[in-house]
């Protein structure tokens, strides 16, 4: 079963999980990001560390992420729209799930492809029609996978991967979010 | 032998009009005692089921004294102190046999629901005539949810049901119960320590099974069809707002996709075991229909729901235990019914020793096994 090469680490990862159930408090992580507005709705977010295991951790090197909205909002493109980083989040969330689950089932993966829409009706942002929502009206992944395994065993592999999405459980379930002036 | 109340306490007094056990009645079988009526492929209703514990007490000659609620047990040098209603006992071994099912588990949701919803557990509730007229939102698609989803909606009642991580079992396959399948094909005899993951076993939801004289199925794609509306998994109250989880595909295919498993396992058994001939060919059921569009939220103040019935599932009560053998989840600490204190024992718990310890066609082997040890465990110290 461990001739899979998938390229996760599935032991540490079993091993996190056992020594973690009996220290809770080292299971807490608090992930950052710092942004600065620019111009127009132009803003830089920058990524580089994070809590966990009960210390400050840093990435390997900082990363930026450019935001900002299409000409067709009128404006300068400088990057993707602050919506399309969710759909980031959950396309990359979804495919570590898959190689990890892959791994962990001994499952030998060839290439995994995902395409994620975002359906949004925009009339909610521009407060045009107050009956429509901000954010998606529905989100659609579409898996391709090509791997050693029936289709049967492919559909478990991303129904498990959504079940221990972080991404996917914050988008599903609603989350208590503060937003303070400093 | 203890009893709080009366023999047959919780099937007298804690469960629903309508309910009969999810087992059939050939399977109502216990050591020198079985159902030996008409229909052995039938349910017993509460009545029967208390009828057949209590002839079971009788042909045993079991020593039970009733009315003798126990209010604590403490641990001495030699042995136990058992305080009752009826009085302190002394003893060197002790069997916990209150079962797993003791209250109603309500998430803390509860207290956010508006004071104008009426709210029931599966042990407040015996029938919908005792309903306010309104919707209802049944909380949970276990046995207990489907069942009271669908009597509730054939009173006439808008049902909504917000749906989690559910086990889903057709009544019957190739044209015998599910539960037959379960026994024949030894699932059900799979020993504690033979299987995967211990723990999710013992977390397992009932399976989506009602015992009728139709042997219908009363799946998520059954309830669809009477007209019953699935929301995902109940998230959170905001503003007065129910909050569901858009999750809701996933848990109906996981839930699909664990039961073709499990139809593969009964059909490899069929053919490894040459038994093709005792049963009909294979079936597979068509996946459950996701709603084109689910909502996500229900306002709770608008009057459209009258009445939440949580069927979250039940907990074990331990609050007269004054031993210290539970767990940071509040559950006992046994290996196989061999609770962490000597002389303590357990039965009637999911997966105690088999994946059928709860039921009454499994405690046999179970009580044996346990009995065995606590007889070991006497003698060494005669």
């Amino acid at each position: 079963m461990t001739t899979v090469a998938n390229g996760v680490n599935v032991q540490a990862l079993l091993e996190a999980r056992d020594a973690l159930k009996g220290a809770p408090e080292a299971a807490q992580f608090t992930w950052r990001a710092s942004s600065k507005w620019q111009d127009g709705v132009h803003s830089t977010t920058t990524v580089r560390d994070f809590f966990g295991l009960g210390q400050e951790q840093s990435h390997k090197t900082e990363s930026v992420f450019e935001a900002d909205h299409p000409a067709v909002f009128a404006a300068e493109d400088n990057g993707i729209t602050p919506i399309e980083y969710l759909l980031v989040g959950l396309a990359a969330c979804l495919t570590a799930g898959v190689a990890s689950v892959a791994q962990n089932r001994g499952i030998q993966l060839r290439s995994v492809e995902s395409t994620v829409e975002g359906r949004h009706d925009i009339r909610g942002i521009l407060g045009a029609d107050s009956d429509v929502r901000n954010g998606f009206t529905d989100v659609k992944v579409t898996f391709t996978i090509d791997a050693d395994a029936s289709r049967q065993e492919i559909e478990a592999l991303v129904a498990q991967s959504q079940k221990r999405s972080a991404v996917f459980d914050a988008l599903t379930n609603p989350t208590d979010v503060t937003v303070d002036v400093a | 032998m203890l009893e709080r109340g009366e023999v047959a306490n919780s099937w007298r007094h804690e469960r629903w009009d309508s309910l009969r056990l999810l087992t059939p009645n050939w399977q109502s079988r216990l050591p020198g005692h079985h159902y030996e009526g008409p229909d052995p492929d039938g349910y017993l209703t509460m009545a029967e089921v208390t009828e057949f514990i209590e002839r079971f007490a009788k042909v045993t000659g079991a020593p039970v004294r009733t009315g003798a609620n126990v209010t604590s047990l403490r641990r001495t040098d030699d042995g136990y102190d058992v305080t009752t209603g009826r009085g302190e006992i002394r003893c060197r071994t002790v069997v916990i046999a209150s079962g797993a099912c003791n209250r109603p588990a309500v998430p803390h949701l509860a207290a956010a629901v508006p004071a104008s919803v009426r709210q029931l557990t599966p042990f407040d509730y015996r029938g919908p005539s005792e309903l306010p007229d309104g919707g209802v939102l049944v909380v949970g698609a276990s046995a207990t949810g489907v069942q009271l989803a669908a009597e509730l909606r054939r009173s006439g009642r808008p049902v909504t049901i917000a749906v989690g991580e559910q086990v889903r079992m057709p009544r019957t396959y190739r044209g015998r119960d599910v539960l037959w399948w379960m026994d024949a094909s030894g699932l059900w005899d799979q020993r504690y320590d033979e299987v995967d993951d211990l723990e999710r076993a013992r977390r397992l939801p009932s399976p989506q099974l009602v015992g009728t004289p139709e042997r219908t199925t009363l799946d998520i794609n059954a309830l669809t069809a009477m007209g019953v509306e699935p929301v995902g998994r109940w998230a959170a109250v905001r503003d007065g707002r129910a909050l569901f989880s858009g999750g809701l595909r996933n848990v109906f295919a996981l839930a699909d996709l664990k039961l073709e498993r499990l139809l593969d396992t009964f059909d490899e058994w069929v053919r490894r075991a040459g038994r093709d001939a005792d049963v009909a060919p294979p079936e597979r059921l068509p996946p459950t229909r996701v709603p084109a569009s689910t909502r996500l939220q229900l306002d709770l103040r608008r009057g459209e729901i009258a009445t939440i019935v949580w069927a979250t599932g039940f907990r074990p009560d331990y609050g007269w235990l004054d031993v210290p053998v539970l767990d940071e989840k509040g559950r006992l600490r046994h290996e196989g019914g061999v609770v962490d204190s000597p002389g303590l024992y357990a039965l009637g718990l999911p997966v105690l020793r088999r994946r059928k310890s709860t039921f009454i066609y499994g405690i046999e082997d179970d009580a044996r096994e346990v009995i065995d040890h606590l007889a070991e465990y006497l003698s060494a110290r005669r």
